[in-house]
């Protein structure tokens, strides 16, 4: 199945979020997720499934002002 | 006298951003330097180094202030809200909608939008606007218990643009925390703003950019100390004649 993660397709074999998450190696990261443009807690990733074509998000603290 | 923001009473009016240092360690060392109690902070793409980042700022043992950067509409503002609050874990959020892209102006229409959303769902707004007093009214009424006046465009370090407009501001809304956002250049800008009666300032690209961000960051610390102690001392009305300040009495017939 191919996803558009951060702006680039990827080919993944997991079906739900938080799988994916653990197939890009960010498994334990702290990250926040959007799914299509939308919020997707955390609680909910292992319930979500993916499509083809699903655009995701996964964001990550950084520098700020 | 320090204000309330959102239940948390600050040790220093001081908040600083963390982006555009020549390293970590200079951004870490600056902190200390400033003294600053609040940390500003973004999300972005996960790239490998949010953790490193975000356990530096954990050790600063500072209070951290997420923001909507770059989101030039309502809803991706109101998105990027609830994706920060999941990762910092605080109801704190500096929200900005940019309106222009070359000013980096608010958009207050979104703005007022995104910050009635987010009121709604329990969290902290720290509103980023103009000094524009009718925002500033209808922002209070959507829930902010924050407001947060430019004093020039981001990063263009021209201090206090509207001098007249923010103490009008002020004035207007005696009763709420207001912290001069953006475009603050010198440390006497900050002591400007803190002598005006604002609660706080914030400030980044002043720091990070300058040829030693570390004593910039004390002389920003000091400097808005400094203003704040003044404005509790009851400044003196500036006057248009002079008035000698040494007693002409006792004077000397030469």
């Amino acid at each position: 199945m191919k996803i558009d993660v951060n702006g680039e397709m990827r080919d993944i074999a997991a079906t739900s979020v938080d799988a994916t998450l653990a197939e890009l190696g960010w498994g334990g990261a702290r990250v926040a997720t959007a799914l299509n443009g939308e919020f997707l807690p955390k609680a909910a990733r292992a319930d979500t499934a993916l499509r083809d074509g699903d655009r995701l998000e996964v964001l990550a603290p950084m520098q700020g002002g | 006298m320090m204000r309330d923001f959102y239940g948390v009473t600050l040790d220093s009016p001081l908040m600083l951003g963390t982006a555009q240092y020549p390293s970590p360690a200079i951004m870490e060392a600056a902190f200390r330097a400033s003294g600053a109690s609040v940390a500003t902070v973004s999300l972005r793409r996960e790239s490998g180094q949010g953790q490193a980042f975000w356990d530096i700022i954990r050790g600063l043992g500072v209070h951290v202030l997420p923001n909507t950067a770059g989101c030039h509409s309502a809803r991706e503002a109101v998105t990027t809200a609830h994706m920060a609050r999941e990762v910092f874990e605080t109801n704190w959020i500096k929200l900005e909608v940019i309106g222009n892209a070359d000013t980096l102006q608010p958009d207050p229409f979104g703005l007022l939008d995104a910050a009635e959303t987010l009121a709604a769902d329990g969290f902290n707004v720290f509103p980023y606007m103009t000094e524009d007093q009718v925002l500033a009214q209808r922002l209070v009424d959507a829930g902010c218990k924050v407001l947060m006046p430019w004093g020039a465009p981001i990063g263009s370090g021209l201090g206090l643009n509207n001098r007249y407009g923010l103490k009008t501001l002020r004035a207007a809304f005696p009763d709420i925390p207001m912290v001069i956002d953006a475009g603050l250049g010198l440390p006497s800008h900050a002591a400007a703003a803190m002598e005006l009666g604002f609660d706080a300032v914030l400030l980044n690209t002043a720091v990070a950019q300058a040829g030693d961000p570390v004593a910039m960051a004390r002389a920003f610390g000091m400097a808005a100390s400094a203003g704040a102690l003044a404005r509790t001392a009851d400044p003196m009305e500036p006057r248009d004649m002079a008035a000698p300040s040494t007693p002409l009495i006792g004077k000397a017939w030469l």
